[in-house]
């Protein structure tokens, strides 16, 4: 059970920042994760006063603010062109709409869950996070980062042209996933990132070259069998190594092809528009 | 620590721990539709409105509500009873643990989406678990309210 | 007899109105227990064994005693030394003794070590830490294969008690077993064409109705203990309890408000003895409402069944023996584990009775440290159904036959006398004609058993029968108290439960019928120890069909008395009147009263009573029988499941209230999906279940289930209401083999063991093609 001393809502970073230097106490995100554990927490910073709750569009990326929840992740027109409903399609899974309207980015990020679609597709998006004091670092850094007493303020995607496709297998429509795989392709560069292995999300790259002459059936084929090989997962409840692993290579074969498809139907509008 | 909640329409002021959750702040309140059904923020029972939007109260400190404005199904009733209706007509109740959250969150989904689909309406309402009807009952009564509602809408225009 | 239902012009007989409480629930009024109960009540907790076998060594609660508003903290050494069970069954319960409110040995992992009562959760919460136990760690006995004779001793205990000849024997683990056969199966086997073996293996589910266990308890003002508790069964509760307590029957009340569903679990006394064991002590009021995860780890959930079936059959399909052998895990305590088990058997073999020549159904029940099992809808019948479904269809795979050819060839049928079934005559079985339905509407002979789709998936269908019961035969009562009251209204006081599943209604609906009045003008009220007549309780498929019963009888007699009081105002004889819904006539047509003054009368110098309490109980326990075909996509790949429609036909008799009696067969429906797909339950080395949350157990939401089909091909049963059988169990039964069969025919692997898990898929599939 979970016990709360103190309650503060903060007035400023600095004093979040503050508090949450001491061990006992946490910054609440959603607080879905926090409310089952047994933990005595001395006091509770809540960051909603501090106005991290919007998508902040600017000409380079989306800025979303660590108290931004993932229900309006879901329904972001901006974020869902941009990624082609990656965004969406990474959390709409999530157990429910009641659910994802608490459940916030940062939270999520700052957890570093095994389990997270969102990590995963943040981490595929080449997405970054902002914390208080240390600034910017990539999410694919910050993910094996120690966990320590910075504020994680915002994550901020990227709005450089992406070609981008979620998928995830499920052993019912609203669990965690048995294994998540986010495929983008940024600037000619292919992530293909495994979440729920069930451990943190991991970003493989074409290392092999395998994707150099495009995405094909076969060289899909071919880096689905090298993620399969490649990818490290281990056993829960929710699967086994060996099946995650196989998993992991037909759903990032199945991404790469989704994000052809996306190429073309592209090529094909922007011909019609020719 | 004291708390302001509009609660319902009404304004209540209240000294709680910094830990209790809002689903206990209001059935303390009164407001006993609020139900507990998972300790896991899996089940949808706790379902209720913080500025208009539909959260798991389970989940939520109260303390986090202080200054905003919840709805319960107490503060629902006309509503409740005009779609609860067409959820009666299927028989679909049951035990009616679920309803109250099953109410509040389609209410929701009324306000966001007056017109579902089909599977729109499944994924709206998947974080609201049933284990008595098999979910077939609570859809044809949606439908059946939704169809109502647009005959209602059409007939307005003439 | 009629085949249908006669009298189309029924008033409420098969007629779907609303329930009485519908718009109560969907406008959420506080009904329920929790709702109705004050708050200002002691606390109570329960202290849960970490070890799945221990004894206490020491406990010492001095230092949790001291937390502020710390009422009051038992242990084994406080309780009476009275072994009793928790089993909601008619005494003698077959049901072995095997329970302390408080035990010194620890039989699972939540096993009831403490008991803290306190005045606000908080304290009762530091208390429960502060509680010291010692405790001497045994080896558990874990495996149910290794159970029987195991030198390890579940119950070693003398003052361990079987009240029922069940075949129990605590010196051997064995909590039941029994032989039992007909003809000469070995020689039938013998002569067949084909034998076919293979074993089935279940796992012991949760019911996970909504509403988890809970109870309040407090003295009333005579000085007796007041019990409101979530329960299907109040009467058995009543007896529970006393002996739990050791108290007096007289000094106990039981009454259940609105129940946040049941399906069985609430058939056993999981929650009721321990605040009941506070207040008893202490004379003050207290609440005990089990988390989620007490409710999964400590509640009262499927038998974990292995069946090994054995089928004997002709080339040409003619089914002529089935042997059956059952190992069914009760756990820690023998709650309903001798009576499930029988289920498997004969709920199961009873279906291929056509051409049965012989069976054999032996069976033992088997003591674990695991949790204990219960009563969960189908009730040992849904795992016994998916063996002997499962090797039919395996059988007619191996016949190159039609499954439903097969089925239509050995089904059980109108004026049989099922061998297995008690010798029972089947007087109402429609099953042929729910095949032939569910044939029709599925499309069963145009699509074929699997195809492959093109897009990386396989589409592909199976079928299942099933059937249940209709109360338990011989043995359930059921009684309705019918009250002609001021301006003719009616009160019908029943002790069966509604939990949900609309029997105030529809139970009224048989009053309203035979009183030919309005659903408005039954007041329906239950239940209550101190003024409901004796129910046996909302179990076994018995509501509609026992108590049912009962209410049609009581309206009978009613009416005499009141045709009487009608004769004596009229001055003319019995023989001469007849009731005329809101009045009562003279045959001749030269006279009346109304029903309003006939009530007026009846409280003014009248002699004639104008309540009757009618006791029924049924000789037999006719099955109620359906046919469900799953139709499903396999993804080649990750061996993912789409389920993409469900086709069930049942045949229940005449449906009371054809909303409610679909809504019924939906759900049933949907738990049986999640049982044969995903519902699990497994172990930690130590024994402690991994599935305690409804983050780990997943039952189906609502983007899970497919499309659910549901229509009636109803027979008559003329034992029953109105020709009504029975609805809530049997429709839980079929999607557990429909979809292995499914999964066969989609993949050719056969899946033995639930749930069949996408994982488990796509290995066979790879095993298959290695």
């Amino acid at each position: 059970m979970l016990t709360i001393n103190q309650y503060v809502k903060a007035s400023s970073l600095e004093e979040a920042y503050e508090l949450n230097q001491k061990r006992s106490n946490v910054v609440l995100g959603g607080m879905l994760w926090l409310k089952m554990q047994k933990r005595n927490v001395g006091t509770a910073i809540d960051l909603s006063g501090l106005g991290l709750d919007t998508i902040e569009e600017t000409e380079s990326e989306f800025r979303i603010g660590a108290m931004v929840t993932l229900r309006q992740m879901e329904l972001h027109k901006g974020l869902n062109d941009l990624t082609q409903g990656a965004a969406r399609e990474s959390v709409r899974h999530i157990v429910g709409v009641q659910f994802r309207n608490m459940a916030t980015v940062g939270g999520s990020v700052f957890g570093r869950y095994g389990f997270s679609d969102v990590l995963t597709f943040l981490m595929a998006a080449g997405a970054e996070v902002e914390l208080y004091k240390r600034g910017r670092l990539s999410v694919e850094e910050f993910a094996y980062l120690p966990y320590d007493n910075d504020i994680l303020t915002y994550v901020i995607v990227p709005k450089r042209p992406v070609r981008a496709a979620y998928l995830s297998q499920r052993n019912t429509k609203t669990d965690f996933p048995v294994l998540a795989c986010c495929v983008t392709e940024i600037e000619r560069e292919i992530r293909c990132v495994v979440g729920a292995r069930p451990m943190k999300a991991v970003c493989l790259r074409d290392e092999k070259g395998l994707l150099v002459e495009g995405i094909t059936e076969e060289s899909a084929e071919k880096f689905g069998a090298y993620v399969s090989e490649t990818v490290e997962t281990s056993s829960n409840l929710r699967g086994s190594a060996q099946y995650r692993k196989i998993i992991a290579g037909v759903l990032a074969k199945r991404a790469l092809l989704q994000i052809a498809g996306e190429g073309e139907k592209k090529e094909k509008e922007q011909e019609g528009r020719n | 620590m004291q708390i302001q909640i509009l609660l319902n329409e009404k304004k209540v002021t209240a000294q709680i721990a910094p830990d209790m959750l809002l689903i206990d702040f209001l059935r303390e309140q009164g407001c006993n539709s609020v139900k507990r059904g998972c300790d896991t923020s899996n089940c949808g029972l706790c379902t209720v409105f913080v500025d208009d939007k539909p959260v798991l109260s389970c989940s939520l400190l109260a303390a986090r509500a202080d200054g905003h404005r919840v709805i319960t199904l107490e503060g629902l009733q006309e509503e409740a009873e005009g779609f609860g209706a067409y959820i009666a007509d299927e028989g679909a109740e049951q035990c009616g643990f679920c309803n109250p959250g099953l109410m509040m969150n389609g209410i929701a989904m009324f306000r966001e989406n007056p017109d579902p689909t089909d599977e729109e309406i499944k994924e709206y309402l998947a974080g609201n678990l049933c284990r008595c009807s098999g979910y077939e009952g609570q859809l044809r009564g949606i439908r059946a309210y939704i169809n109502y509602k647009k005959s209602q809408a059409e007939g307005g225009k003439i | 007899m009629p085949d249908q239902i006669p009298g189309s012009n029924y008033r409420y007989v098969n007629r779907s109105v609303r329930k009485k409480d519908a718009m109560a629930l969907v406008t959420g009024k506080p009904v329920y227990m929790d709702d109705i109960t004050p708050s200002d009540c002691l606390v109570v907790k329960v202290l849960h064994s970490p070890h799945a076998h221990a004894l206490v060594q020491e406990i010492n609660t001095d230092i949790a005693m001291k937390v502020p508003g710390i009422e009051a903290i038992y242990t084994y050494k406080d309780v009476p030394d009275r072994r009793f069970t928790m089993a909601g069954q008619t005494y003698p319960e077959a049901s072995p003794y095997d329970r302390l409110i408080l035990d010194q040995r620890l039989r699972f992992v939540g096993d009831a070590v403490a008991i803290v009562a306190g005045e606000n959760e908080k304290a009762v919460d530091k208390a429960l830490k502060l509680i010291k136990v010692k405790y001497e760690v045994l080896e558990p006995v874990l495996d149910m294969h290794t159970a029987k004779d195991n030198k390890i001793l579940v119950h070693p205990e003398e003052n361990w008690q079987a009240l029922c000849p069940v075949g129990a024997d605590n010196q051997r683990n064995l909590c039941a077993s029994a032989k039992d056969s007909k003809g000469d199966v070995d020689a039938v086997m013998e002569d067949c064409d084909i034998v076919l073996e293979h074993t089935y293996h279940t796992k012991p589910d949760s019911q996970a109705m909504m509403e988890t266990f809970r109870t309040y308890t407090c003295m009333d003002l005579y000085g007796r203990l007041h019990i409101i508790s979530s329960t299907q069964i109040v009467f058995h509760v009543r007896r529970i309890v006393a002996n739990a307590l050791d108290i007096p029957k007289s000094k106990v009340r039981v009454t259940k408000p609105r129940i946040g569903g049941g399906f069985g679990a609430k058939q056993s006394c999981v929650t009721e003895v321990f605040p009941a064991f506070v207040t008893w002590k202490t004379g003050k009021a207290a609440k005990l409402i089990y988390t989620r995860q007490e409710s999964q780890i400590a509640g009262s959930p499927r038998h974990e069944m292995e069946v090994r079936v054995k089928v004997g059959a002709m080339n040409d399909g003619t089914i002529r023996a089935l042997d059956v052998y059952t190992l069914s895990n009760t756990g820690a305590y023998g709650e309903h584990g001798p009576t499930t088990v029988g289920l498997s058997g004969h709920k199961s073999i009873p279906l291929y009775n056509g051409n049965m020549e012989a069976y054999r159904f032996n069976y033992d029940v088997v003591y674990t440290n695991v949790q204990a099992a219960g009563a969960y809808r189908g009730y040992g019948a849904t795992q016994g159904i998916f063996a002997v479904e499962s090797i039919v269809s395996e059988l007619a795979d191996k016949l190159h036959m039609d499954p439903v050819e097969i089925r239509e060839k050995n089904m059980v049928r109108q004026g049989q006398t099922a061998m297995a079934y008690y010798n029972e005559k089947m007087t109402a079985c429609a099953l042929d004609r729910c095949m032939a339905r569910a044939k029709e509407m599925f499309h069963w002979d145009e699509k074929p058993l699997a195809r492959d789709m093109g897009n990386g998936k396989i589409r592909a269908k199976g079928v299942a029968m099933a059937m249940q019961g209709s109360g338990i035969s011989g043995v359930d009562v059921g009684s309705a108290t019918l009250k002609l009251n001021d301006e003719g209204f009616y009160i019908l006081s029943i002790g069966a439960a509604d939990m949900g599943t609309g029997c105030d209604t529809t139970l009224a609906q048989v009053a309203a019928e035979c009183l030919e009045c309005d659903l408005d003008n039954i007041i329906v009220y239950g239940a209550d120890t101190d003024s409901s007549p004796y129910d046996s309780g909302s179990y076994a498929s018995s509501t509609m069909y026992v108590t049912g019963k009962a209410v049609e009888k009581a309206a009978v007699e009613l009416k005499g008395h009141i045709c009487a009081i009608a004769a004596g105002m009229m001055e003319c004889e019995e023989a001469e009147v007849e009731f005329a819904a809101d009045r009562v006539r003279r045959a001749d047509g030269t006279k009346e009263v109304l029903l309003k003054d006939i009530a007026t009368k009846s409280m003014c110098g009248n002699r004639e009573p104008v309540q009757v309490t009618v006791t029924h109980s049924s000789p037999t326990s006719p099955p109620p029988l359906m046919v469900g075909m799953a139709e499903l996509e396999v993804d080649k790949e990750t061996g993912a499941v789409e389920l993409l429609d469900y086709m069930a036909v049942v045949d229940c008799g005449t449906p009371m209230n054809p909303n409610l009696t679909r809504i019924q067969t939906e759900g049933g429906l949907a738990q049986g999906i999640g049982m044969a797909l995903y519902e699990d339950i497994t172990y930690s080395k130590k024994g402690r279940i991994l599935e305690n949350s409804f983050m780990q157990y997943k039952i189906p939401s609502r983007l899970d289930v497919g499309k659910l089909r549901v229509e009636f091909e109803s027979s008559y049963e003329e034992t029953g209401p109105f020709g009504a059988k029975s609805i809530g169990e049997v429709v839980i039964n079929t999607p557990s083999p429909a979809i292995a069969h499914a999964i066969f025919n989609a993949t050719g692997v056969w899946h033995r063991e639930l749930p069949i898990t996408p994982e488990k898929i796509l290995m066979g599939m790879m095993e298959k093609k290695a």
